[in-house]
């Protein structure tokens, strides 16, 4: 495959004033990539600072309940800062430090990257930025809090629909503007090569870690790989060492909100087309003349009309599947984990949940199904009460 | 090459200067009308932006004018039919600007082949770097149509790789950042325009950050024209429908400040 492809997919579609720094990014990486003192820091920080490795834990009652497969849930959720966002910025903070920059500048969506990164730009003393679309600042209000308490600056983006597309829009223009002194720390496996293949080696620890936790419990890989999938981050770490073992199905959940038949949705394999956007060929949710389409989904997470170009292309060679899970279906899993297992995941990680629910008993009870746990749930607590109608003064 | 496009820099002087608008901002008539104004006030170049939903090397100014044209309900076939309207009373040379995607999914070979059809003779697309321009590249020179090479603040060692495949003139980016007025500009541009001479004979114009006669002709002294967008867009933003003759002006006093260069 060509370099930054995947398949078609991928390449470097981005202004001229920031290919130069693409470039040596690339080479820092690669670089640093081998060196073995790189990655003892990284090692160091993946296990004393962020806690990993990240359990593999057994959901007993779950697995009854559902009656088939044994559910393993890759608890992401327990890692510092709460998801597993911190496996990619912890990499990509000591990156930026290695090639001598001060300042880190970050999207996000639900919070949850924007918390990674002022958390490692706190540890690693550097200057932060987060640009968080408008809408999301409302709807994720703790995440913001804790943003500044860590020392970063907050900017809201008032362009566009105000959400994700929409902050790494502002993060993309910020970016031209200052490339001497400043990483953009891109939050999911998107964005121009070499973000996509940068993000999934360091997210790629969830699957190595997974993959060895499995063999030790079962003795035999997984039958299925379930995770969410928004520009699929937590999905492409938690499916990249199982793609060469071909009998283990991946599966991806996509944010329906609404249903993929109304316009409140933001299922990009469902519902999307090919396209160039954010740097990347891949697939988006687009009108037929190209404009990006407004996309709707309860998880602020998952509320983004792209997808990964490695996902595009996992999709294209049919190596792993994309369904899509209502935002129904969503809170319905938020709130049956809980009670099941006393956990409060992510509603991006419930999308995950609810496709377990459906499948778990088309499978064997001697085969397994890993789900990734990407985040813990309470900044979407509130948010869940008000779907349900409860109103929650935090 | 296309023979409108080397018209563009046959000035008195040798220096030409561009103007920007965006289709359909305020409306598709209001476009037409300011680009004959245009004309009419010596203009050499043209260039029509496609409104897209994220143009992300955009400033404020542009992307409201994005935003206000959509809304509007212009399309790229709006544009086109911009440049048809155009196009039976006025031979100036035309340039689309968009980005990657609405070129994309309209389809190169039929987005080149209508750019031909019509007149449009050039189009800049600001996220097709050097490396990503070659899909494009084949349906642009089947339509006699130049696909712009950009050349930034940071392009330092890739500046002879680009200038030496760049057609029609080459797009040297003032400053680091979005599209938008700036108070200054400090680029040493003249160092890049001179790395460019050493390797291609194809036009520099100079745009981003420029709005006053001034600049226009500072710009133009070291290069071999002047692209001016945000601020013309300000005017159509500030008098809207009625914005002709407030563009004449302004591009009058802008060209003029060319032709001292």
């Amino acid at each position: 495959m060509e370099k930054g492809r995947y398949g078609i997919h991928g390449g470097q579609y981005i202004p001229e004033t920031l290919m130069n720094e693409l470039i040596r990014l690339e080479e820092c990486y690669e670089k640093y990539k081998k060196d073995p003192e790189f990655q003892a820091e990284l090692d160091t920080l993946n296990r004393e600072y962020a806690g990993r490795p990240s359990l593999l834990y057994y959901a007993e009652k779950m697995t009854k309940d559902l009656g088939g497969a044994k559910i393993y849930l890759k608890r992401e959720d327990l890692n510092h800062t709460g998801s597993h966002k911190i496996n990619n910025v912890l990499g990509q903070a000591l990156l930026a430090r290695k090639m001598g920059k001060t300042r880190i500048i970050a999207e996000t969506g639900a919070g949850q990257h924007g918390v990674a990164t002022a958390t490692a730009a706190a540890l690693l003393g550097m200057e932060c930025e987060i640009y968080m679309g408008k809408e999301d600042t409302v709807r994720q209000a703790l995440n913001v809090y804790r943003m500044e308490l860590l020392g970063a600056k907050v900017h809201p983006v008032t362009s566009g629909t105000q959400t994700l597309k929409d902050a790494v829009n502002e993060c993309m223009r910020e970016w031209t503007n200052r490339v001497d002194d400043t990483l953009y720390v891109l939050g999911s496996v998107m964005g121009p090569h070499p973000f996509p293949m940068i993000v999934r080696d360091f997210q790629s620890v969830i699957s190595r870690e997974a993959r060895d936790q499995i063999l030790k419990k079962e003795g035999k890989l997984p039958a299925a790989v379930v995770a969410c999938v928004g520009g699929g981050s937590n999905s492409m770490g938690a499916f990249y060492n199982f793609i060469p073992d071909s009998e283990v199905e991946l599966i991806g959940c996509e944010a329906a909100g609404k249903g993929v038949d109304t316009a409140f949705t933001a299922a990009t394999i469902a519902t999307g087309s090919l396209g160039i956007f954010h740097g990347m060929k891949s697939y988006f949710c687009q009108d037929e003349y190209g404009q990006i389409a407004p996309v709707y989904s309860i998880s602020a997470g998952l509320d983004y009309p792209g997808i990964g170009p490695e996902h595009a292309y996992l999709h294209d060679i049919g190596r792993a599947q994309y369904v899509p899970i209502t935002d129904d279906e969503a809170v319905d899993a938020f709130e049956y984990i809980a009670r099941t297992e006393g956990i409060i995941c992510a509603i991006e990680s419930a999308h995950a949940v609810a496709h377990v629910r459906k499948i778990a008993k088309n499978y064997r009870p001697d085969q397994s199904i890993i789900v990734c746990l990407s985040g813990r749930g309470d900044k979407d607590v509130a948010a869940i009460a008000r779907y349900r109608g409860v109103d929650i003064h935090e | 090459m296309n023979n409108k496009l080397k018209k563009v820099f046959d000035t008195p002087n040798k220096k030409a200067f561009i103007g920007f608008l965006t289709a359909g901002d305020p409306t598709a008539d209001c476009t037409v009308e300011c680009i004959l104004e245009m004309e009419r006030a010596g203009a050499d170049l043209v260039e029509i932006g496609i409104p897209f939903s994220d143009p992300t090397a955009e400033g404020v100014v542009i992307q409201d004018a994005n935003i206000r044209a959509l809304k509007n309900g212009m399309t790229t076939d709006g544009a086109f039919e911009i440049v048809r309207r155009v196009r039976e009373s006025s031979q100036i040379p035309l340039a689309f600007m968009t980005y990657a995607n609405p070129v994309f999914h309209y389809g190169y070979d039929r987005f080149f082949g209508r750019c031909r059809e019509l007149g449009v003779d050039a189009v800049i697309v600001p996220d097709l770097p050097f490396e990503e321009k070659r899909e494009m590249e084949e349906p642009a020179n089947a339509g006699d149509v130049a696909l712009i090479s950009m050349i930034a603040p940071t392009s330092e060692s890739r500046i002879r790789e680009i200038a030496s495949q760049a057609k029609g003139f080459i797009y040297v980016v003032s400053s680091m950042g979005v599209t938008g007025v700036r108070s200054e500009i400090s680029t040493d541009l003249g160092a890049i325009v001179k790395s460019i001479r050493e390797v291609t004979d194809v036009p520099c114009a100079i745009g981003f950050g420029i709005s006053t006669p001034e600049q226009a002709k500072s710009m133009a002294a070291v290069s071999d024209g002047a692209i001016v967008g945000s601020a013309i867009v300000k005017i159509l933003a500030k008098y809207g429908e009625k914005a002709a003759p407030e563009v004449y002006k302004y591009v009058k006093s802008m060209k003029e400040a060319v032709l001292e260069a």
